[in-house]
């Protein structure tokens, strides 16, 4: 998806590591995981002092390939375009950590692994999570690592919503939370887009209520038409208009023909949605939306965004894009709000851009340069001993 | 000529909350953090100032203050600041009441455009004022309201508002001199702390 310029430096090559972790993951919803697998991926150099750390949150569908490419592989990480040396999340000065969490299906414990109770796949039977149960399997990579300070939790869309609970969960580990096109909860059409998507899923004849894997079947026109679905909202009309119109791929509407027709843009979504399933699992899909659906930043803090936000200490970047309507900019100026009342350093900015929602993976200069100069600032702060922060 | 910031510094109280409308690229702010432990926020919406925030660690929002302060609870900052943008708000009475809401008090500066030059310009040239301060062509500039030192006092009067200190800034001799005396025509930038 990313176009990098000639100009663009690389990480370069680079491999994915598994670590099982062996300490006990009691989850949000009680269960508890005795065991788990975490794979990840690093770029730059750990410094003396171990504070030099920054953690990358992904989002629903992402994993930890944020960077650099794999021996032989031309398509670089999601982030490529952000991380690496010189880049505004710069693998010169930074360790960047970029992990795919449990739940999803990129090597970590998830619904495609199997249950150490029964010996069988998980399948939907995988517990259902909360972001909280990412940030503490998070916490335990960290400790992995040896790093007791992040210098910055990054993330957008989900993965903001992971860097803001970093900050209330374990307020004295991150020195900064940087919040991209995110929400302290979802709206109401949010949740509906997130139930249209599973229902599809689920009407899909090969779903076998989620123990698909078992049958050898997999939903996948459930999974391509759920990701049809989300597609949608994370373009803007502006940009679907530009990008596609009303041009078509096949026949003519003019000549009177009973040829078929079809327009660019059902060629596109189409491939879009076959592409992702031929390479997502379904139930995790369904579990990581509902994980976005249960998010309330502010239910345990008898729903005052501003009494949560006082529990954090560390400094806030926020940042929104203007035709994001899926994590509308309203939903981010509510964040910076929260945490001026809470009288937290915060800095929000509103970036201009016609790509909606996926703006926040896109290329554009307002946000390399906003994200560039927060960064360098956080960097130039990291030779003074933890605590003193920047 | 920073004679406005070092006035300001006088009348912010150390430790304290302030809301910088218009903040430019923070340089008010930045020294505000740096000599008085301010916790301090900056309105913009110029994308290359704001990003001079940033780089320098001052908090930045972006937010056009045209568009309303609504986002701001009463009295949720000790010093609501605004300098050298109140000519260049639509309605510069309800920005003034705006900031007499959000802040305990508040401090504006603003060009006098009663100052003896900008008058001898008009007066002699027969055109609209380009001055160092006032460096727009009418049909580019952002100053939509050019209002004197005497209009001021006069709105503050009818609105009830309460002047705390006023300061009136001259670079050249005589007008340093003059200014106490004549302060409608001899001040280039006034200074206003204010309060309900």
């Amino acid at each position: 998806m990313l176009s990098d310029s000639p100009t663009d430096q690389s990480i370069g090559i680079v491999t994915s590591q598994t670590v099982n972790i062996k300490q006990p993951l009691k989850l949000a919803c009680g269960l508890v995981l005795e065991t788990h697998n975490l794979v990840y991926e690093t770029y730059g150099e750990l410094n003396s002092l171990k504070s030099n750390g920054i953690l990358l949150c992904h989002a629903l569908s992402g994993d930890h390939h944020a960077a650099g490419f794999y021996a032989g592989d031309s398509k670089p990480g999601w982030w490529d375009h952000y991380v690496g040396p010189g880049k505004p999340i710069d693998t010169d000065k930074f360790f960047v950590v970029s992990l795919n969490n449990i739940g999803s299906c990129f090597g970590s414990t998830g619904p495609t692994s199997i249950n150490p109770d029964t010996g069988k796949l998980w399948g939907a039977d995988f517990p259902s999570l909360r972001a909280r149960d990412w940030v503490e399997s998070q916490k335990m990579l960290m400790e992995h690592l040896g790093i007791d300070c992040w210098a910055a939790v990054i993330g957008g869309s989900l993965g903001g919503m992971q860097a803001m609970r970093w900050s209330l969960e374990h307020p004295d580990k991150l020195l900064n939370a940087v919040v991209i096109a995110s929400s302290m909860k979802l709206t109401a059409q949010n949740i509906a887009f997130n139930e249209i998507a599973r229902r599809a899923i689920k009407s899909d004849p090969d779903f076998c209520d989620g123990h698909y894997l078992e049958q050898n079947k997999a939903p996948l026109r459930g999974l391509a038409l759920a990701r049809m679905i989300g597609h949608v909202t994370y373009l803007s009309d502006e940009l679907m208009g530009q990008k596609f119109g009303r041009q078509l791929r096949i026949g003519d509407l003019i000549d009177k023909s009973n040829d078929p027709i079809e327009f660019q843009i059902e060629s596109y979504l189409n491939y879009q949605g076959d592409k992702f399933s031929d390479s997502f699992d379904a139930n995790s899909y369904i579990l990581i939306t509902k994980m976005l659906d249960y998010f309330d930043l502010s239910r345990e803090y008898n729903n005052d965004p501003v009494a949560a936000f006082a529990h954090a200490q560390c400094d806030f970047l926020v940042m929104a894009f203007s035709s994001d309507w899926r994590f509308a900019p309203q939903r981010s100026r509510e964040i910076t709000d929260a945490l001026m009342s809470a009288g937290k350093s915060v800095s929000y900015i509103e970036i201009e851009s016609d790509k909606g929602h996926d703006a926040f993976l896109l290329p554009n200069d307002r946000y390399e340069q906003a994200l560039g100069s927060y960064l360098s600032r956080v960097a130039d702060g990291l030779n003074a001993p933890l605590g003193d922060g920047q | 000529m920073n004679q406005d910031f070092d006035i300001i510094h006088d009348w912010i109280t150390p430790s304290t909350r302030v809301l910088d409308l218009g903040c430019g690229d923070g340089a008010l702010l930045l020294s505000l953090q740096q000599k008085h432990n301010i916790l301090g926020y900056g309105l913009e919406v110029d994308p290359q100032a704001i990003n001079q925030c940033i780089a320098r660690g001052v908090n930045v929002i972006e937010q056009d203050l045209n568009k309303g302060l609504t986002n701001f609870a009463d009295g949720s900052f000790d010093t609501v600041v605004m300098t050298q943008a109140l000519q260049a708000m639509r309605l510069p009475h309800l920005v003034l009441d705006e900031m007499l809401r959000i802040g305990r008090e508040c401090i504006i500066t603003f060009p006098n455009f009663g100052y003896w030059r900008t008058r001898a310009y008009l007066n002699f040239r027969g055109r609209m004022p380009v001055t160092k301060q006032l460096a727009y062509q009418w049909y580019d500039t952002p100053n939509i309201h050019f209002f004197t030192y005497a209009d001021f006092e006069t709105l503050c009067v009818e609105r009830n508002i309460n002047i705390l200190h006023r300061q009136c800034i001259a670079e050249h001799f005589p007008d340093t001199k003059l200014k106490s005396l004549w302060p409608n025509l001899f001040t280039q930038t006034a200074v206003y702390h204010l309060s309900r």
